[in-house]
């Protein structure tokens, strides 16, 4: 299996707040890996630091073997990384159409862009029909489709997901993670956060639990779901 | 916000149904950055001069005989084109100023306070190229395509100021990122005074004088002032304005400085328009302005982006001093204070950040400003001088009463 992410020792400050304590992550071509835990425990961390936002004080982040620690957004970006942030973060008054095209800064041939557009009308049809609106005017649940489809113009060698499920409806969290997983299904590689640890479960193939800054516990998705002690502290079961 | 007419045809033309007529041409090039911002120009240039007519007018009636044997309403008449006239020109160069402000403001949040000086250092550029190439020898101005003499002095003055804007930005505000807001508008104000005493030691050293006069009169073309006379024969439906101002015929006539002004204006503002809005640099610009940490996920440099506003802003800056300075004849280091100031509070009236705004306040305050010098004149206890209390009087109310401004709304931040 070749990795194309795996980040070694990771350590990450907010200040004085020691957020991230020594991180092992490895996310392996095609796969869906999924971070778990509960609010605070450093799942969002993990991927700011990754894609630059947040600095790391120790440890190493590698993108298909290259070294990417510690680089600056946009040239994480450039190398291969695309990373839909938590609450989306639509330009509210660009139009979907700017929106997509902001999403392929680094394309430069139009034709590409239009192709991949197009991808992105298939998977979420409501983006094309929404095409000419402001990004502002979108309901929440097309403004996290707009913020998937917006992170694969880029056509990233891995997609960085930051709680797709937040704030949105049962019916559009299922719609959202069936399209995930197409996406997926087409050679995608997927580093998911997650608050809602089983839809997550159900559709990754490895599983990462935190708690507080350190890893607790990684087992592939199967295991984690009837592991008892995940069941209790995110399944919901007592 | 897009209406409902508006998003219903855009679905429909999203859902492949072929759009004709009027939607397609809205969606075109020549109406979104020719047609439509033209629109926009004369619209607001149209509305004020009405308003503040109807104003003046409405004072006449208050103040019928203001002085001695002078009919108020009779000289509002008579200087009407005048006023306008004038009004539009210093307008678009308070506009031009006011895009710089707002440009700024609009991807960093911070008034930049030494934009005035951008707009001071474009007007000294200027003259030094003019006077440089007059110095050549006699004659040789005149010599010179006219046409090609203002796009030479403009393009220097904005290449200059916008190359200033941009070391500005990057030795004194981009260390200051982060830093408490009052921080980098305190190193502005230091960056204003520094580049004012600069220009001031230049000129004390090379000219040993402040006051830097173009050498306008040595180009005949710039002293050329195109007149047309109305007469009732010829305009029989102004009837009205002949009586009002007790006149058989007036002269409209525009100083070809002035003309200049408005339509190397509109050019530039056609042009600034179509890249904001039209390329894809100008939608990185205004990505980083919404949202800049996404930006850089999107694999914007916002940096660039921010350095590339700041050129765009010190250019127009540096563009409105040439051409201020065409229109005056002379300059000092001190020529960025008022107009700066005055094009800041037209960027507040218009709404700070909005560009559209700063368009319309800039040429409300402008036609504000003339209408004022030319009426108050008979007023003996205020006279001109009083002008600046009106125009800042201005900035004091929006602030107070609609700090949004006339244009710009108040956006709600969905969660």
């Amino acid at each position: 299996m070749q990795p194309v992410l795996e980040i070694q020792g990771l350590h990450t400050y907010y200040g004085h707040i020691h957020a991230l304590k020594g991180i092992d992550v490895t996310v392996n071509k095609g796969e869906i890996v999924t971070l778990i835990g509960s609010n605070g425990a450093g799942k969002s961390t993990i991927l700011r630091t990754i894609s630059g936002i947040a600095k790391a004080r120790q440890g190493s982040i590698r993108l298909d073997g290259k070294d990417i620690t510690n680089k600056r957004p946009h040239e994480v970006t450039a190398l291969g990384v695309a990373h839909v942030p938590e609450g989306r973060r639509i330009f509210p008054e660009l139009s979907v159409r700017e929106n997509l095209e902001i999403g392929a800064w680094n394309v430069n041939d139009p034709s590409l862009i239009t192709q991949r557009m197009e991808q992105a009308f298939e998977f979420f049809p409501r983006i094309k029909e929404r095409l000419f609106q402001k990004g502002g005017t979108l309901s929440g649940g097309e403004q996290q489709m707009l913020a998937i489809s917006r992170a694969l113009m880029s056509d990233p060698d891995i997609l960085l997901l930051d709680e797709p499920s937040m704030g949105l409806a049962p019916v559009l969290v299922e719609l959202i993670f069936e399209i995930i997983k197409r996406i997926n299904a087409q050679g995608k590689t997927i580093l998911l956060v997650e608050q809602n640890a089983l839809m997550a479960l159900e559709i990754a193939s490895r599983g990462y639990v935190l708690q507080t800054g350190q890893i607790v516990l990684k087992d592939s998705a199967a295991a984690l779901m009837v592991n008892d002690s995940v069941r209790k502290a995110y399944l919901g079961e007592s | 916000m897009a209406t409902d007419t508006t998003s219903t045809s855009l679905e429909s033309a999203a859902q492949g149904v072929s759009v004709t007529g009027w939607e397609a041409f809205k969606n075109s090039w020549f109406y979104k950055f020719t047609l439509f911002p033209l629109g926009q120009i004369f619209g607001f240039i149209l509305g004020v001069s009405v308003i503040l007519t109807v104003l003046a007018l409405l004072l006449a009636v208050v103040f019928p005989e203001p002085r001695e044997n002078i009919n108020l309403t009779q000289q509002i008449a008579r200087q009407l084109p005048d006023m306008i006239i004038g009004g539009v020109s210093i307008g678009f160069v308070y506009a031009m100023i006011a895009l710089g402000y707002t440009l700024v403001y609009g991807v960093l949040k911070f008034i930049n306070f030494a934009h005035s000086e951008f707009f001071m250092v474009g007007s000294v550029v200027g003259f030094e190229v003019m006077q440089r190439i007059g110095a050549a020898g006699e004659g040789v101005l005149e010599a010179w395509n006219p046409i090609l003499l203002i796009v030479a002095l403009v393009l220097s003055g904005m290449v200059i100021s916008g190359t200033l804007a941009v070391i500005v930005e990057r030795v004194a505000y981009r260390p200051l990122r982060g830093a408490p807001r009052l921080v980098p508008l305190i190193s502005a104000i230091g960056v204003s005074f520094l580049l004012i005493d600069v220009v001031r030691g230049f000129a004390a050293i090379t000219r040993n004088d402040f006051n830097l006069t173009y050498p306008v009169s040595q180009v005949s073309f710039f002293q050329q002032r195109p007149e047309i006379t109305l007469t009732p024969e010829n305009a029989p439906l102004l009837q009205f304005w002949f009586t009002a101002a007790n006149r058989d015929e007036i002269d409209i006539g525009l100083r070809m400085t002035s003309l200049i002004i408005i339509v190397a204006a509109i050019l530039m503002l056609l042009i600034l328009n179509w890249f904001v809005n039209g390329t894809k640099q100008g939608r990185g610009i205004r990505a980083v302005s919404q949202d800049m940490a996404t930006a850089g996920l999107m694999g914007i440099n916002a940096n660039l982006m921010i350095s590339l506003t700041f050129f765009l802003g010190g250019a127009f800056g540096g563009a409105a001093g040439v051409l201020y300075g065409l229109n005056v004849g002379t300059v000092t280091p001190f020529v960025g204070f008022i107009p700066g100031l005055t094009a800041f509070t037209a960027a507040v009236l218009g709404g700070i950040g909005n560009m559209t705004g700063a368009l319309l306040g800039g040429l409300a305050l402008g036609l504000i400003e003339t209408f004022l010098n030319g009426i108050l004149v008979y007023f003996p206890a205020f006279g001109q001088r009083y002008t600046p209390v009106f125009t800042f009087s201005v900035l004091i109310l929006v602030l107070l009463f609609r700090p949004s401004g006339l244009l710009g709304a108040k956006v709600d931040e969905k969660v």
